[in-house]
Formats: structure tokens, C-alpha cells, sequence
């Protein structure tokens, strides 16, 4: 591992989520503008309120879907899981985004690309329940 | 960047346009100071709030989907209860849903001759047919339907009505999301009016700030002093449930209709009692990590077949504690939750609801009203199952009686009698506080005749704490700088509940940090809210209020405050003080 340790973003715990949507205004507060547009996590009912609420987010698989279906390579296997995009090579046809079954690719509609997640926790800061965190990936991450 | 786009929608016509109304943006943010001018626009002099002339406008600020708990819509309207401005305040998605798609207000005009439904995406304006869900029985039940109908789940708000709503009770309510709601003052009457049953909305633009690094640094400060200081730790714990108890001992709980400001089990409905008993789960809106929203968990067994139960999350709160509980002392904990449900089942204000049948039962008590009228239901203090039904009455309206009560208390006493404790105020139902003259003197003068206006059970509660005894006129200048300062905030959409982290030296780095107001000074800000304040009393006064109509029932000078029996010359005298005040600036 080079000295570092490889991390993940994992969902520990739906059930203290109050569906604040703090993680998801931060993860687009990363490139300094406000809303959603950037965001590559979501917050939403299990169904309505009453019921709690679903996290969707990239879980860093070790061989991932997305990847597979990219016909331009532009996605690429991050360390520790998940995927890198580079903007550059992609053609936004958005096949990512339906290979993933966990729905954790999300669309920006003014790049017209695809939000991928990298990972660096910066929204499991804003979460004030520890419903996200970073840890360190596991051989074999089950979760 | 300022969101100054509004989204014009005609329900007569199905048509809609989008215009660009920087004017109002830079002079007035958002939130009620545009609405206002809106509605002074859009709404025709004398209009009848249920017609199709009456508009309906939403408004969110500059700070929405940047800051944390800029996170309230406000909507304006003529409310078919008063008979004049109507103003209430929604948190859920709204204001999240309706910026990211792009507005900073969307106006609805006309009536549809047929049930629709309004689906935003964005740009994109949908007209559905509503004809297949008009008239179920739960407005719970709407919300799932439209949630599968439509797309965007966690990025949409679904505002809905219920029967009661449909059936234009005065006081119907507009459901958000689930447990939300434009509450008081009867938008889901407005709503049924315009055969309008919902209106979702979605969207996922980004909003630029002039400095992203100052932004996030500020954004940081906030959230830190959100979620680390004590200042949102009332609500963030037990709630706005936690009054019950202080108010009850301070004989401050206006119950049984205010024959009583105290009861004895009043522990039983108190934010304490029904956390360690019964709360389930707790919710926020979006931007705001509070989580205020208290659901119970109330579990109910099917009398008819053993082993099943209906489980049900009952929001609560402390004004329908108090206007579903202690006005109709009603302390049994699962009858009160099953009460604050059917409220919510049939798309009521609670506290409109519960402060109307508090008058019934007491006129019921007094003869002046019989079971003639109730049709057989007897009307009785801490009986659920005939609340309930009286409820589902209000919205059935089957005879002359309850389509009376449907339309609020103060109509109701004109017709039966017992005007005397018929308890509202401008012709809004009085909220949950009897602490002294300036909570009195905030429902008289408020632009909206609500609590929240300008809060005068904070100056009752300090004064009974010092022992301070401040004149008409104290009151009547704390009371406008109040409702001077809430204008600054509830236009820039910020949740009352965050007034102690967004003090105007916050405010003014915000709007500078986000290029929205880069110049703004503490003035422009004070000049603002006045403003806003006139802004609303020049709809009033050419709708025909005046204040010296203004009825101060008696049963608030007949039984005693915290700080001694009222006196109606002194409330007089600071109604004519805060006039005065309005009209000299």
C-alpha cells in the first residue's frame, strides 16, 4: 500500500439518518458552488419520511460495473475500489450510470457527465449522526 | 447569484412563463419581502379568496441550497380564514426543491375546472390530471401515489391537500413532504379552490457564489455553531415539546379554553413523557441537521383480530400539544396521538382545529349550542373518540353547524353566540400561550395574527423572570423591532427556529460572502424589514383591516397570566402604540 492507507466512504448506520441532505449540499460545496448538480451521493425516503431513509453512494467495488461498460476508458479502477473519471475521454452517454445497480452514479446535467465519487469524505464531515465515515478497505469489503 | 427568476403558472389557461424580476430580488431578497410585493401585484383588490383571482405565491431567498436552515418556503395568499393576508411558513424540501429548480418564486393563478396536478422538473411545467386521486380519504395516501407517479426521489418536494383542503375548510392545510405544513391560515383551502391537488417539484442546479473559499469558511462557521453551541439544543433534544412543562407550571398553558391555564396531568403530553414513551424517529428538512421533527410511534391493536396492530408515526410539536390537548383536555397520550393523526389525515391546521372545538365544546357545555346541532355527538373535555369524529365532521360538513366550524371560530360564535371566549385574534385561532399582555398584543398586531409574528411570550417570560413591568408602549417598540428583524430573516427563508445563530453580523457576511448583497449594511437590512412590515400593512388596510376593529376576546382578561390579570385598556393601548410605530417610519 505504498505507506498510505486506501479509504472508503460506507454507510454505518441508515437508521440515525434524519434525511438533513448535509452530505449531499457538501459533496458539491467541494467545487465551491451550492445545490446538488455535483453531488455523487444521495439522501432520500425509504418511501416517505416515516419509514427513514436510503443512502445511495459509490461503495468502491474492487471489480467495478461501471468500468466495465465504459466504451471510451474513461473511467479508470481507483485504489482501494471504485473508479477515477477522467473528464476528458468521456462522452457522457451515460452507460455508467445504468450498469451500477446500487444507482450510485449520478448525472450532472450542466457538465452532462457523470458525478463519481472519490472517496475523500469531505461530506462525512458535515454528518452530525455518523451515518457515513471513511474506513479503511478490507480485503474483502461486504458492506 | 441572486434567484430571481419567477415561474408564472395559470391553471385556467394550463399555461405558464418564466420572468426574470431582478427588482424585487435586489430590493427585497426573497422569501415574504418579495412574496408581499407579489401578492400586492397579483392579487387583485377585494378578491375573493376562493376565487380563481386569488394567487398563490411561493417564495425562497438568496441563502437557500448555500447556508444551513435557509431551508423555509414562504407562501403568500388571501386567506379565506381572515379574510385577508395570508402568510405560512413550510420547511420539509420545499425551498430546496423549488431554488435548485431554478426559482426564487413561483406564482399560481386561475382554477382548473377539472382535479390536476402540478408536476415541476426543473424548467419543465406538467399539468396531470388529479381526477383519480381527488377525494381519497388520506392525505398520507396522496403522498405515496404522486411519489411513485413522478421521478427525483430526495431531490422533490410533494405539497398536497387532504379532504380538508378539498372541501375548502378555512383552515385547511397544505401538507409537505409528510409531516410539514403550510399550516395556518388556509392555503389548502386556496388549493381545493383552484381543484389544484398538489404540486410537486424537483430540480438539481448548482448556485455560484462570488467567493467559494470565504464561502466555505463561512459555512463552516455556521454548521459549527449548529450543531456544537447550545443555541439549536431546545429543538434539537425534546423539541418544541419542551414547553409543556415550564408553561403548565408557570399557569401559562391555556387549557380547556382557557378556563384553565394549568392541568394537572399536563406531565403525560409533555415533550419528556412522549420521548421516553413514544418517540420513534426524528426527522429534518433539507440543509438543516436540527432535526426537530418528533415522530411517536403510536401502536394501536385492531380491536377485532387479536395480534394485529396499526402502527402508526404521529408528528407532535408543542402547538398541537397544546391546541389538540391541553385546550380540549385531552392528556391521555394515545388519544391525543391519534387526534394530531386524523388532523393530519384530513389536512387541518392543528391549531385552528383544536382551538374551534375547544369554543364547541364549551358552547355544547353552555347550551348554546345542542345535539341538535352536533347531530347527536356529544361534545365533552378529553373525549378522543368524539374529537375525532367532530374532526372528520368539520370536513364532511353534513349539516349547517359544522360547515360553520369549517370556517373558523370566530364565524362560529358570530352564529351560535359565545364570542366572549371565542379565542382568536384578527380572526386567526390564538396560539399556545398565555403568559402575559405582550403574547396578546403579538397576536393583535402580528401582520399574520400568528405567535410567530413577534414572539411576545419571550418579552412575558423575561418579564416574569426579572419582575419587570414594561408600559403599552414598551412593548408595542419591542414588539416592532421583533417583527422588523423576523421580515430580514423569514425573506431570506431562514428557519425562526436558527434566529439565535443568524444575527445580523452572520446575515451580512453571508449576503457579502455569496456576492448576493456585496455593500449590504446592518441599515439596509433594518430599512428592509420595515419596509416589509409596511409592505404587508398596506395589503391589509386596502383589504379593510383596521386595527381598531381588532376584538381582544374577553376570557383573556378574565382569567389571570403569570403576571397578574390582563387589562383591556392596556392591550388598547398597545395596539394603538404599535400602530403608531407602523405608520410613523
Amino acid at each position: 500500500m505504498g505507506g498510505t492507507v486506501d479509504r472508503r466512504l460506507t454507510v454505518l448506520d441508515t437508521d440515525k439518518c434524519v434525511g438533513c441532505q448535509l452530505c449531499m449540499f457538501a459533496c458539491s460545496r467541494r467545487f465551491g458552488v451550492g445545490g446538488f448538480s455535483k453531488s455523487a451521493i444521495r439522501v432520500k425516503s425509504v418511501g416517505g419520511v416515516e419509514r427513514g431513509f436510503i443512502v445511495i453512494v459509490c461503495r468502491a467495488c474492487p471489480d467495478p460495473p461501471c468500468m466495465k461498460v465504459c466504451v471510451v476508458n474513461a473511467l479508470s479502477l481507483r485504489k482501494g475500489g471504485g473508479v477515477m473519471l477522467n473528464p476528458s475521454k468521456c462522452i457522457g452517454c451515460g452507460r455508467c450510470v445504468d450498469a451500477c445497480p446500487l444507482k450510485a452514479v449520478f448525472w450532472d446535467n450542466e457538465a452532462d457527465k457523470p458525478n463519481i465519487c472519490i472517496h475523500c469524505g469531505y461530506c462525512a464531515n458535515y454528518c452530525p449522526y455518523g451515518v457515513i465515515g471513511l474506513r479503511e478497505v478490507e480485503q474483502h469489503a461486504t458492506r | 447569484m441572486q434567484p430571481d427568476k419567477i415561474l408564472y403558472i395559470d391553471l385556467s389557461k394550463r399555461s405558464f412563463y418564466v420572468e426574470s424580476r431582478p427588482d424585487l430580488f435586489e430590493k427585497n431578497f426573497g422569501g415574504a419581502g418579495v412574496a408581499i410585493r407579489l401578492l400586492l401585484e397579483e392579487c387583485p383588490q377585494k378578491a375573493d379568496p376562493l376565487g380563481p383571482e386569488n394567487p398563490i405565491i411561493f417564495a425562497v431567498g438568496p441563502l437557500t441550497g448555500l447556508f444551513p436552515m435557509a431551508s423555509k418556503t414562504v407562501a403568500m395568499f388571501k386567506s379565506p380564514l381572515t379574510g385577508n393576508l395570508g402568510e405560512s411558513h413550510a420547511g420539509g424540501r420545499s425551498a430546496s426543491a423549488i431554488r435548485m429548480a431554478g426559482y426564487g418564486a413561483i406564482v399560481i393563478k386561475g382554477a382548473s375546472e377539472t382535479p390536476v396536478y402540478l408536476a415541476l422538473y426543473g424548467e419543465k411545467v406538467y399539468f396531470r390530471d388529479a381526477s383519480g386521486i381527488w377525494g381519497i380519504g388520506s392525505s398520507y395516501t396522496v403522498g405515496r401515489i404522486i411519489r411513485e407517479l413522478e421521478s427525483e426521489a430526495g431531490l422533490r418536494t410533494i405539497m398536497r391537500i387532504g379532504r380538508a383542503g378539498e372541501k375548502m375548510v378555512s383552515y385547511a392545510s397544505v401538507i409537505v413532504e409528510t409531516y410539514r405544513h403550510f399550516g395556518r391560515l388556509g392555503l389548502g383551502a386556496v388549493f381545493g379552490s383552484k381543484k389544484l391537488k398538489a404540486v410537486m417539484i424537483s430540480g438539481k442546479h448548482s448556485l455560484k457564489v462570488d467567493n467559494p473559499k470565504a464561502y466555505r469558511i463561512l459555512y463552516d462557521k455556521i454548521f459549527q455553531l449548529t450543531v456544537k453551541s447550545q443555541l439549536m439544543k431546545k429543538y434539537h433534544e425534546i423539541g418544541t415539546s419542551s414547553n409543556v412543562i415550564p408553561l403548565n407550571e408557570l399557569k401559562a398553558l391555556p387549557s380547556l379554553n382557557l378556563r384553565m391555564t394549568s392541568l394537572e396531568d399536563a406531565e403525560n403530553i409533555s415533550g419528556e413523557s412522549l420521548a421516553a414513551k413514544y418517540l420513534g424517529r426524528r426527522v429534518s428538512c433539507s440543509h438543516c441537521p436540527v432535526a426537530c421533527i418528533h415522530l411517536a410511534t403510536l401502536r394501536d391493536p385492531y380491536e377485532d383480530e387479536p395480534y394485529f396492530y396499526k402502527t402508526t408515526m404521529v408528528p407532535y410539536d408543542y402547538e398541537p400539544i397544546y391546541s389538540l390537548g391541553s385546550m380540549l383536555g385531552l392528556t391521555n397520550t394515545d388519544e391525543l396521538l391519534k387526534l394530531i393523526d386524523e388532523v393530519e389525515v384530513q389536512g387541518l391546521d392543528a391549531v385552528s382545529t383544536g382551538v374551534t372545538l375547544a369554543w364547541a365544546t364549551e358552547a355544547y357545555e353552555k347550551g348554546l349550542v345542542t345535539s341538535r346541532e352536533t347531530m347527536g355527538l356529544e361534545l365533552k373535555w378529553g373525549d378522543g373518540n368524539a374529537y375525532r369524529e367532530a374532526v372528520r365532521r368539520i370536513v364532511s360538513q353534513p349539516n349547517e353547524f359544522f360547515s360553520t366550524l369549517a370556517k373558523g371560530v370566530e364565524k362560529a360564535a358570530l352564529r351560535y353566540g359565545g364570542l366572549d371566549f371565542a379565542l382568536s385574534f384578527g380572526g386567526n385561532e390564538m396560539p399556545g400561550y398565555h403568559t402575559g399582555p405582550a403574547t396578546h398584543l403579538t397576536f393583535l398586531t402580528g401582520a399574520r395574527h400568528s405567535h410567530l409574528d413577534s414572539a411576545g411570550y419571550s418579552v412575558d417570560e423575561a418579564n416574569a423572570k426579572t419582575g419587570a413591568r414594561l408600559t403599552p408602549k414598551q412593548i408595542a417598540e419591542a414588539l416592532f423591532r421583533e417583527e422588523s428583524w423576523r421580515q430580514v430573516l423569514s425573506s431570506l427563508v431562514v428557519c425562526f427556529f436558527a434566529r439565535g445563530i443568524y444575527k445580523p453580523d452572520i446575515v451580512l457576511e453571508a449576503l457579502q460572502t455569496t456576492g448576493f448583497k456585496p455593500n449590504v449594511t446592518i441599515e439596509d437590512l433594518t430599512m428592509m424589514g420595515v419596509e416589509t412590515l409596511k409592505n404587508k400593512q398596506a395589503f391589509k388596510k386596502r383589504e379593510g383591516f383596521n386595527y381598531r376593529d381588532l376584538r381582544i376576546p374577553r376570557r383573556i382578561v378574565e382569567v389571570e397570566t403569570p403576571i397578574g390579570f390582563l387589562e383591556e385598556s392596556f392591550i388598547k393601548e398597545g395596539v394603538e402604540e404599535f400602530f403608531k410605530l407602523l405608520q410613523q417610519l
